[in-house]
């Protein structure tokens, strides 16, 4: 349905169905029942109707508008469950990624060992997600297919689709999940099965996170999945590290071995700090206080980053 | 025992004094017209305070990114809006100020069943909303959770959370309080000859409010103490680190806090049925069913909770059960509005200021109840729960319902509570301004959940932005509405023209008293004879 998300997956038909036959009902009775509600307004007005005619009730009426709202309830529940029951049930032959969240984002596995922070879907499968979460409440949400599951703690859960337009629509959180619960989101792509394999069979290449927003955008959201800025501030004020403000570029002080030495934050220093960060320690501040994240971040993302800290 | 001195007949409530001056007079009071205002005044300080935090929220939404807070702040100012409004504002609204003024007067009796307890709960109420600020103002951090406390967040969270979480437990004895001297006042101190069925509808209503209250608030008293030794000793009740539930947590939460929607609501449905009859000075169109439809969403309000919970993790057996029920309990909702309606039809309408909140009333809360149907049913609620259309349809009900009823009754009842009348030209502006402004800051939210937009949300996607725009303009809008409103009242109940007995010429017992009502109510009790009722106008 148009004033919906974009119509993806085999879910769509069902719940955008029970949406038009609810929406539409709805609408009947609100426009029918302000304008009934206008018309004795106008119609029994003082000035045109100065006295009421006193009438207590109807038992005819009062049975007609209990029947007949009890039966459309009825309809309207039927089409909610007949749009619903069959998202409970996955097929025998999905295809499984396990999907981790954690605060404050998703990582998905496949089988093969592929680990992506964008949901790499092939179409016209079935695709089954099996929820895991290490904190908190989270709940999986993609509009385009129509699907939303919470993921629990300590439960095991599952949603399920079959992809049915390629694309790259929005994943989100929807169970509020603290502080950056509203930068917990990514992106699903759907591809042609053929290409899916191709992409899915090649484990030398890479490619985690689909390209869909501007690098730098995506340096930020990357930033603020992996609490970056918990320690960093943009605006120049001092945290447990360094600002990044108009760091890019920029001649720093940094100690090295118990050396103080003058460096260029280029393209080589930013990723060295990310993935050593205890080789070169800026003036002023600490070592050890912050972690290697050669594990977490692919160069990929480390060119992104380094496309934001440009904007700052 | 001294002899007391005797109460005069002939002193209105806001002069007699009795044993104590000052602020002491009031606080000290066990009338509970005293006792009603005691309420609607700190109601109102919280009200305003929870007002604020909705237009900073609206603000920062204005644009994508950073506005004017950061987003541990925004999630501090949802989650004590939220608090407040809930455990506050709309649960004790209708029922402590115009329950406790009206409920003694318009059954004929002098007081309530038990005024002392009476004043006990405001006193309660004030302690709870004392502990919640103080978890505001001191401590690490103001709570982050939500007014829904999940776990395990709620014990992951390093905010000052147990002041919140025992302030809304300690909120929670004044509301079952409350509820338990309305059902002993309603069954031991009508009229003689006032019986059930000529009783109003207003007491009706807070019957059916008052049995949720004793019934459903010690769920979440428990479900809450549980929270906070959880927090404090771990014990593994919730927690799935250590073997607990974290969906136990949401279906002991929502055994209260859906049957709470009806206490809210209840009170509301009950106001608009005495003020659409007295404005088309005709008698309420199927009063027995009304009552009826009042007692049906009481009960069955009960068995709906887990409509909140469809993507949580239930069996499928318990889902559209949950939801079959959810739409069992919007027929006696649509029942009302049918009579509401009907009583319209050959009446003879004056067009003042509470007939437009109580007809605004309808419209707002029928969008909110049709809207309701798509929460309930399964397909789909699945897409749109937890986005923004939620967040619109519960403020469609508890605003636009809850807030469009007290309104109405404040207009209502305003000149029998102060003895003087307000001035009408500002309060229907009031009323327009604040009418659009509801619907401009509301209505985009539907728009943005079909869209896809989560709630709870800091920031949001650049597609999200235009309807964002419209919604917190709306939201200066209803603000600039309501400043119209109270300053107008305000004035009003010290400068303005006096009002008589019965201004509205109603019908029910309240008019039949002075304005403002003296300390005992009535210099002779009541008596309802074979024809009187409350809505005879022949």
């Amino acid at each position: 349905m148009y004033i919906l998300s974009t119509q993806a997956s085999n879910f769509v038909s069902g719940v955008d169905k029970a949406f038009l036959i609810i929406l539409g009902i709805s609408f009947l009775f609100l426009i029918g029942l302000t304008l009934t509600m206008l018309y004795f307004i106008y119609k029994y007005n003082r000035k045109k109707h100065p006295q009421a005619t006193q009438i207590k009730g109807s038992t005819t009426l009062e049975i007609v508008w209990t029947v007949i709202p009890t039966i459309l309830v009825m309809v309207m529940f039927y089409y909610g469950w007949a749009g619903w029951h069959f998202m409970k049930k996955a097929p025998e032959d999905s295809f499984n990624i396990k999907v981790i969240a954690r605060m404050w984002n998703f990582t998905f596995e496949y089988e093969n060992g592929k680990r992506t922070d964008t949901l790499f879907v092939p179409k016209n499968k079935a695709v089954k997600l099996n929820l895991n979460s290490m904190d908190v409440v989270h709940s999986l949400y993609i509009p385009s297919f129509r699907v939303k599951e919470d993921v629990v703690p300590g439960k095991e859960k599952m949603m399920w689709f079959i992809p049915q337009k390629e694309g790259i629509y929005e994943l989100f959180c929807t169970e509020y999940c603290g502080l950056q619960h509203s930068y917990m989101y990514n992106w699903v792509k759907v591809m042609p099965e053929d290409q899916f394999d191709n992409w899915y069979a090649d484990t030398t290449r890479q490619e985690t996170t689909a390209v869909i927003e501007s690098p730098a955008a995506s340096g930020k959201r990357i930033m603020k999945n992996i609490g970056c800025f918990a320690c960093h501030t943009v605006d120049g004020s001092k945290l447990v590290g360094p600002s990044f403000k108009g760091l890019y570029g920029e001649m720093q002080t940094v100690v090295t071995g118990g050396q103080e030495r003058q460096v260029e934050a280029d393209d080589e220093y930013i990723k060295k700090s990310i993935y050593d960060p205890n080789a070169d320690i800026v003036k002023g501040f600490n070592k050890g206080l912050m972690l290697p994240y050669t594990n977490q971040l692919s160069e990929d993302n480390i060119r992104q980053i380094i496309e934001y800290l440009k904007t700052l | 025992m001294q002899a007391a001195t005797p109460i005069p007949t002939d002193v209105s409530y806001l002069e007699y004094k009795g044993k104590y001056k000052g602020i002491f007079s009031w606080i000290f009071s066990t009338d509970h017209k005293r006792i009603a205002l005691l309420y609607l005044y700190s109601m109102m300080v919280m009200f305003l305070v929870g007002v604020l935090l909705g237009l900073a929220m609206k603000l920062e939404l204005i644009a994508p990114g950073k506005t004017i807070m950061e987003a541990k702040d925004y999630n501090a100012v949802f989650t004590v809006h939220g608090v407040i409004m809930i455990f506050m504002i709309v649960v004790p609204g209708l029922p402590a100020v115009f329950g406790n003024f009206l409920l003694p007067i318009m059954i004929g009796a002098k007081d309530v069943a038990f005024p002392k307890l009476n004043l006990l709960s405001w006193y309660i109420y004030v302690l709870g909303a004392l502990l919640v600020i103080a978890s505001v103002l001191f401590g690490n951090g103001t709570p982050d959770t939500g007014w829904t406390f999940y776990a395990p967040y709620s014990f992951k969270t390093g905010t000052n959370l147990l002041p919140a979480i025992f302030g809304a437990f300690v909120l929670g004895f004044s509301s079952i309080l409350t509820g338990l001297n309305f059902i002993v006042t309603i069954h031991r101190m009508r009229a003689p000859g006032m019986t059930w069925t000529k009783m109003p509808l207003f007491p009706w209503t807070l019957y059916g409010t008052g049995w949720i209250q004793l019934l459903a608030t010690p769920v979440v008293g428990i479900t809450l103490v549980l929270v906070s030794l959880e927090r404090i000793f771990g014990i593994g009740v919730f927690d799935p680190a250590l073997g607990g539930d974290p969906i136990l947590y949401q279906h002991l939460f929502w055994i209260y806090s859906h049957p709470a929607v009806y206490i809210m609501i209840l009170p509301a449905m009950g106001a608009i049925s005495e003020i659409i009859p007295t404005f088309a000075q005709k008698h309420v169109f199927g009063y027995r069913a009304i009552v009826a439809s009042t007692l049906a969403i009481a009960f069955v309000g009960y068995f709906v909770w887990g409509h909140h919970m469809f993507t949580a993790g239930m069996s499928g057996t318990a889902q559209y059960t949950f939801s079959l029920l959810t739409f069992l309990v919007a027929i006696p909702s649509a029942i009302k509005v049918f009579n509401w309606i009907s009583t319209m039809h050959q009446g003879s309408i004056r067009l003042e200021t509470p007939f437009y909140w109580a007809a605004s009333f309808i419209f707002v809360f029928m969008i909110g109840g049709l809207s309701g149907l798509v929460l309930g049913s399964l397909a789909t609620d699945v897409y749109v729960h937890d986005t923004a259309f939620v967040v619109a349809h519960f403020h469609f009900i508890v605003f636009g319902g809850v807030g469009f009823a007290f309104f109405g009754a404040i207009h209502y009842w305003f000149p029998k509570m102060f003895g003087r009348m307000y001035d009408k030209g500002l309060a229907n502006t009031g009323w327009i301004v604040f009418f659009i402004g509801f619907l401009a800051l509301y209505a985009p939210m539907f728009y943005l959940g079909m869209k896809g937009m989560p709630r709870r949300y800091y920031d949001y996607l650049p597609e999200f932005h235009a309807a964002n725009i419209l919604s917190t303009l709306g939201s200066w809008v209803m603000a600039f509405g309501l400043v119209i409103i109270l300053i107008n009242l305000f004035r009003s109940a010290k400068h303005g023209p006096k009002a008589d007995k019965n201004p509205w010429n109603g019908k029910t017992l309240e008019w039949t008293v002075p304005s403002p009502p003296p300390v005992e109510n009535f210099a002779e009790t009541p008596v309802y004879g074979e024809k009187d009722g409350p809505y005879e106008y022949q």
